[in-house]
Order: structure tokens, then C-alpha cells, then sequence
């Protein structure tokens, strides 16, 4: 990274725009939204089901190209980037964690944690140290051969998280991260989040429809209604 | 990817749909199977043929003659006349007896220049004369024909009962088959009893009559006077039979009708009446001229270089060169042809990749959106379907080639049972060489990774958004 891309905010959009065509009909999914997310913050994007939260993450994150508008992450524009330089933020810059946790069943935990490794072209010989490492640090480091559906929902998104960190990212996306867990085992898994906020200096962008799990955690809210932004990110 | 990774993923992802990536990769090599089994079929056919052809002798051989075949001015001249004569027969049409091409005869000093040529075993003359071949009482009238020392190495006389002769000049003889089975039947005993012993040869001769004291025969030639001719006696030699040779072996190219072959130097020495005799009494060239010389080349491969060569020093070659080119080509388009439907049946197969590769889409099309948002390029995803075609291909290539093979050898089996019941002697029309194994393998990869391109490129295409939700 270079010293201008150190000095820039984690993110910054300018007025990004993201339609979508359903027969005649155009669904603005994210409507002008402009947003800055410093180096380090959590926040939290929130709204209802279609608000277009879920939307804006995929942007931020790399996933969708906007249809209008730039979004950059540390000073450059995903914009203007090639599939190859997308797919390259996507494994060194960002880390992600999904409601239903997308471990994919058929690979043991190690395997899965080990795959964002493997695209990223990470030696051989420093993989497995980085593997436990991960796992470690969300305490599954016992678990390495078992396959996802022989662990509970709180242990997938654990090694779900252990898979987002394991490439080491500035950024992490959660999309509502505790929807599938239970209360208790949810603020566990938000527990992690904020120590990786905390401990790692991680950049945290978290979709949630529970305002209450943003107001405990993100320092920072972001209130979609109907693709546009209603509240611009007032500090809590 | 590194490569190791997408071998490794690609094995993963093929082991999980165990039993349709099998069948799938069956399909492969049975139509791999079809191809190597059509094509070692026409590939064995061709190599017996061009094998028997290659032993008969002709195609190792260049036949020398005076003047270019079909009377090109860009030739010599016709042999059998003195050096500066002209033959009518040989003159071009349509140009004035001036202006017709110089001859230039096959003398004896002709055959050493076209022996010290490079990739030429030897050169010599036809030479075959009226023998009567008398053993247990009786004659036999028949051929005799010269076989040169150098046609040992060669398949002509592969097929030989007893031993080819000992030395160039050996007084031995080789007997066909069909003369020895006469002369068992009148002996009462068996064909191969002749081997060893010693035969009787009455063959007429010629005696040169003694030129005048005063004059040399390169006299004569300068003075341009006739020769002084010969006279023909009865002679008899004793020779050995050292062997029986027939069959195939004994085609035109070798010694055609001849019963009794004999060594080249031997019957050089014999002064045995030959039909151009009655030329050299005319001519008189001061040395030997022979109507034509056949030229022995190491390999069929040579035979080309040498042809052109000849000609290039004004003299008419031919060779069976040409017909064994018509030849590969005619088993070239049968190859073809085979290749053509042993190969429909890979491209079915094909077929059955490209159905298991879009299967296999819509299956793991939330795993390929799980990749896209842990890293992966369009690119990464479309080598790892693309690893998986080459897998198959690979495997059902593999297997295609043991299967053809094991096919063939079945096959070879069955048929040389067959020709056994039938007295014929046990035939190899089946032949697998390397390079087809090779081929047949690479082949089945290229079908496979052309079938795997639109799947690959599908599955590259995926928007991550939309596979992420696909469950």
C-alpha cells in the first residue's frame, strides 16, 4: 500500500448508484448514497428487509460494479478496476462473513479456511501456520477435520470468521453476521467482530436489521430506506 | 492458482461426483477405445503390406538403364552401340539426327561410379542364362539367375531354408521351392533332403575368339572395326545346395521366374551366354556394356536420392518408389477414414463432458459464487472446469488406450487361431506404435478441453452476487 493509499479513508463513495432492470421496471437497489468509513471504524448499515443494505455491501465489498457514482477503498476506485484487480481486493484487501456462513460443505475446516489462501497464492510451506492461527483465534483450532454440517451454527460462522481473517484483510463485511444464531451465541460471534475491530485494527462494515446488536457494537449507523440513505452515520 | 492447487481442487471436485465423473470418463475411453482400435488396425495393415512389399526386394533397388525413361533429351543415350554411335529407336521425335542427345552406354566403368555413391550397397547386372540342372539321373531345364552377395542382409531371403551362400564366389546354389518339390517327387524324398548335397549344372557358354596377334581390343575400338565375336560351348559346373527359398520372397523384384540362383561373382565368372551378347559383337567397346544395372540402397528411405541422382549423371532410373508412395497414400486416406469413425465416437463422449461440466454449474453454483467473494478470478474458476475436462480426458485416455489395446490383442488372437485352422502362417494386422498411445492421449485431452469450454467459460461468467443466493 502505497503512502497516499495509507492516508485515504477505508471507504469513501461518491453518490453510488446501483439499478437494477426487472422487465420495464427499474429497481434502484442503492440510489446516490455517499459515505466515508475511516481506517479502523465499525459501522453498521442498517434498514429493512429491500433497503438496499445488503445491496451497498456487495458494492463496498467488490462483489457488484455500481451502475453510477465511484467507491473507493483506501484512494482506489473498484470502479475502474479489471475483474482480475476486483477478485485481487476481494482476497487481499477484504475478509467476509455471511448470514449462512457459506462454508462449503464437502471441504473439512481446515480446507475451507485454507481456500482463500490457495486463490491468493499464498506458499505452501506458511499455510498451515496461518490455518491454525485463524481457527485459533475463534478457538476451533480442535476441529480441523470436521466437516461444516458436524459443527453447530456458532462454530460455522466462527470458521467462518477464521476463513474472512486467515488472508489477513483491512476490511471485513458482515452480513448480518448473527441472523441464523441464537442470542447468546450471536453476541459471542460479536464479540470476536469487535476484538478484530479492536485488536487487529480491522475496518468493520456490518449489515444488520437489529439496531439494538449496532447501537451495542458499531460506533457509526447508516439507515437505508429505499436504496437512498435516511441517516448519514452519526456517531452513537 | 498455482497449478498444484487447481489439480488438487479439480481431483476434489471430481472424486465428490464419484460415479458420474466415472461414467463420464467410460464414455471417454470407449471412444478413445474405437480410435486407437480403427486406427492400430488401418497402422497394422499398412506396415504388413509395406513389410511384405520392403522384403520383396523392390523397394530397396534403383534400376539403372542408358537413357532416361520415356526419352528425355535430358539423358543419355540408349546402350548396347559404341560410344559415339546413335541407335535409330532412340532418337527424339521431331528432332534432326544432329541434333539427337549423345548416348552414354552402362559400361563397367559406369557400374564402379555408381557403386562408390553414397547409401548404395552394391551394383550389378542381371545376369540369367539356360541351365540344365541334372541330379539323381535326370535333367532339369530351367533358369538360372545371379543373386548378389549383399542381398543376404535383406528380407528377400529371409524366409530361406538352410543358409544363404557362405562367400560371394561360393560355388552354391539356392533352389526354389517349386524345383526342389519336383525333384523330391521324382526322388522319393523330401525337399529338404536336397540341402547339402551336390547338383550337376550344364549352361552354355561363351568362348571369345582370339583377336589378332597384332591388335589389342582398344585397337579394334579406335580403328572402329568389329570385334572379333565369340563362340558358344557346352559347360558344366558342380555346385552345392546350401538352401530353399519360395513364397512370397520369390516375386518379381527378387529373381522372378528363376529357379536356381547362384552367386553374382560366381556366375560373373561362368561366361555364361547372355542375350546381350549378340550386341557386344557389334558394338565392340573394348569393355563389358550391360543393357541395365540394378543398384542395391541401404535403406527405402535412400532410394529417392539415389534415383535423381542417377539421372542427374544422364542416365534413366527407375524405382517402385513411386508405387510404394501411391501406396502410403492410399493407406493415408483409409486412415482417414477410420480416424473419421473411431473418432465419432469420442466426439459423442465429448458430449457427455460438456453435459456433466453444465451439471456440475448448477450444482456448485453457490460454491463458485463462494469463491468469487473469498478471491477468485473469472479466470481461477474457468481453469479449475477446464482442470476437470483435461482430468477426465486424461483418464479416459488412459483407459481408452489399455482397452484399444487389450481389443487389438484379442483380436490378433482370434484371427491367428483362425489362420492356423486355415495352414496360412500367423499375421500382426494389429499394431499399437507409441506414438499413437501418445497421441490417442493427447487427443482425448484436446477433445476434452474444447468440450469443457463452454462449460468453463459459464461457470467463469457466474455474477457472484446472484450465485451467492442460488442454494
Amino acid at each position: 500500500m502505497t503512502d497516499n493509499e495509507t492516508n485515504q479513508p477505508a471507504l469513501r463513495t461518491a453518490d453510488v448508484t446501483r439499478h437494477y432492470s426487472m422487465g420495464e421496471a427499474t429497481i434502484r437497489a442503492v440510489d446516490g448514497v455517499t459515505i466515508e468509513i475511516a481506517r479502523g471504524e465499525f459501522v453498521a448499515l442498517l434498514g429493512t428487509s429491500g433497503s438496499g443494505k445488503s445491496t451497498l455491501l456487495n458494492l463496498l465489498a467488490g462483489l457488484d460494479r455500481p451502475t453510477a457514482g465511484s467507491i473507493f477503498a483506501h484512494g482506489r476506485n473498484l470502479a475502474e478496476m479489471s475483474g482480475d484487480e476486483l477478485a485481487k481486493y476481494r482476497s487481499l484487501t477484504v475478509g467476509m462473513v455471511f448470514q449462512s456462513f457459506n462454508l462449503l460443505p464437502r471441504m473439512t475446516l481446515e480446507e475451507n479456511v485454507e481456500l482463500p489462501l490457495r486463490l491468493a497464492e499464498v506458499d505452501r510451506a506458511d499455510r498451515a501456520a496461518r490455518v491454525q492461527e485463524a481457527l485459533k483465534r475463534v478457538g476451533l483450532s480442535a476441529r480441523l477435520a470436521h466437516r461444516p454440517a458436524e459443527l453447530s451454527g456458532g462454530e460455522q460462522q466462527r470458521a467462518s470468521l477464521a476463513r474472512a481473517l486467515v488472508n489477513r484483510p483491512t476490511i471485513l463485511f458482515a452480513d448480518e453476521p448473527t441472523g441464523n444464531l441464537d442470542s447468546r451465541t450471536g453476541e459471542e460471534i460479536m464479540n470476536f467482530i469487535q476484538q478484530f475491530n479492536k485488536e487487529l485494527g480491522m475496518t468493520v462494515i456490518m449489515v444488520t436489521h437489529e439496531a439494538q446488536l449496532a447501537k451495542r457494537y458499531a460506533s457509526r449507523h447508516f439507515y437505508l430506506k429505499d436504496g437512498k440513505l435516511s441517516s448519514n452515520g452519526g456517531a452513537q | 492458482m498455482k497449478s498444484r492447487d487447481l489439480m488438487e481442487l479439480a481431483g476434489r471436485n471430481l472424486r465428490e461426483a464419484l460415479l458420474r465423473n466415472s461414467l463420464t470418463t467410460l464414455g471417454i475411453a470407449v471412444g478413445v477405445a474405437s480410435l486407437v482400435a480403427f486406427l492400430s488396425l488401418g497402422i497394422g495393415l499398412q506396415t504388413m503390406a509395406m513389410t511384405r512389399l520392403q522384403n520383396s526386394g523392390l523397394f530397396n533397388r534403383v534400376y539403372v538403364t542408358p537413357r532416361p525413361i520415356g526419352g528425355s533429351l535430358t539423358g543419355g543415350g540408349r546402350g548396347g552401340r559404341g560410344r559415339n554411335q546413335r541407335s535409330d529407336d532412340a532418337q527424339t521425335p521431331g528432332l534432326p539426327p544432329q541434333l539427337q542427345p549423345p548416348m552414354k552406354p552402362l559400361t563397367s566403368t559406369v557400374r564402379k561410379q555408381l557403386a562408390q555413391m553414397p547409401n548404395v550397397i552394391s551394383v550389378f547386372p542381371e545376369l540369367r542364362f539356360t541351365a540344365d540342372l541334372r541330379y539323381g539321373g535326370t535333367g532339369h531345364v530351367t533358369s538360372a539367375s545371379s543373386v548378389p552377395f549383399d542381398t543376404r542382409g535383406t528380407g528377400q531371403f529371409g524366409s530361406v531354408t538352410g543358409t544363404f551362400f557362405s562367400s560371394p564366389g561360393a560355388s552354391e546354389a539356392i533352389l526354389h521351392n517349386d524345383l526342389a518339390q519336383q525333384l523330391a517327387d521324382q526322388g522319393n524324398f523330401k525337399p529338404n533332403d536336397l540341402i547339402g548335397q551336390e547338383v550337376t549344372i550344364r549352361y552354355p557358354q561363351r568362348k571369345p575368339v582370339a583377336a589378332p596377334a597384332n591388335q589389342s581390343p582398344q585397337d579394334i575400338v579406335a580403328n572402329g572395326e568389329f570385334g572379333p565375336g565369340f563362340t558358344i560351348q557346352s559347360a558344366e559346373i558342380k555346385v552345392k545346395i546350401v538352401g530353399l527359398v519360395g513364397g512370397e520372397s520369390a516375386g518379381p523384384g527378387g529373381f522372378g521366374g528363376s529357379r536356381i540362383m547362384l552367386p553374382l561373382d560366381y556366375v560373373e565368372k561362368l561366361n555364361a551366354v547372355q542375350g546381350f551378347d549378340v550386341r557386344e559383337v557389334v558394338d565392340n567397346p573394348g569393355e563389358t556394356i550391360y543393357p541395365a544395372l540394378t543398384m542395391l540402397i541401404d535403406n527405402p528411405n535412400h532410394v529417392q536420392a539415389v534415383e535423381d541422382a542417377v539421372k542427374q549423371l544422364g542416365f534413366g532410373a527407375f524405382s517402385l518408389f513411386d508405387a510404394a508412395k501411391n501406396l502410403q497414400l492410399l493407406f493415408k486416406v483409409f486412415d482417414s477414414f477410420l480416424f473419421v469413425f473411431g473418432g465419432l465416437a469420442l466426439a459423442v463422449a465429448s458430449l457427455g463432458i460438456v453435459n456433466t461440466l453444465v451439471m456440475a454449474i448448477l450444482e456448485r453454483r453457490h460454491e463458485i459464487g463462494v469463491m468469487k467473494a473469498l478471491g477468485a478470478a473469472d479466470r481461477d474458476v474457468r481453469q479449475l472446469f477446464f482442470a476437470e475436462a483435461g482430468v477426465m480426458g486424461l483418464l479416459g485416455g488412459v483407459l481408452g488406450v489399455l482397452f484399444g489395446w487389450s481389443l487389438g490383442k484379442l483380436i490378433n488372437f482370434g484371427l491367428n487361431k483362425w489362420l492356423e485352422n486355415q495352414n496360412v502362417s500367423p499375421e500382426k494386422i494389429w499394431l499399437v506404435p507409441i506414438w499413437l498411445v501418445a497421441a490417442a492421449i493427447g487427443f482425448s485431452v484436446l477433445v476434452s478441453l474444447v468440450a469443457g469450454l463452454y462449460p468453463a467459460s459459464q461457470a467463469a461468467k457466474l455474477d457472484p452476487v446472484k450465485a451467492l443466493r442460488y442454494e
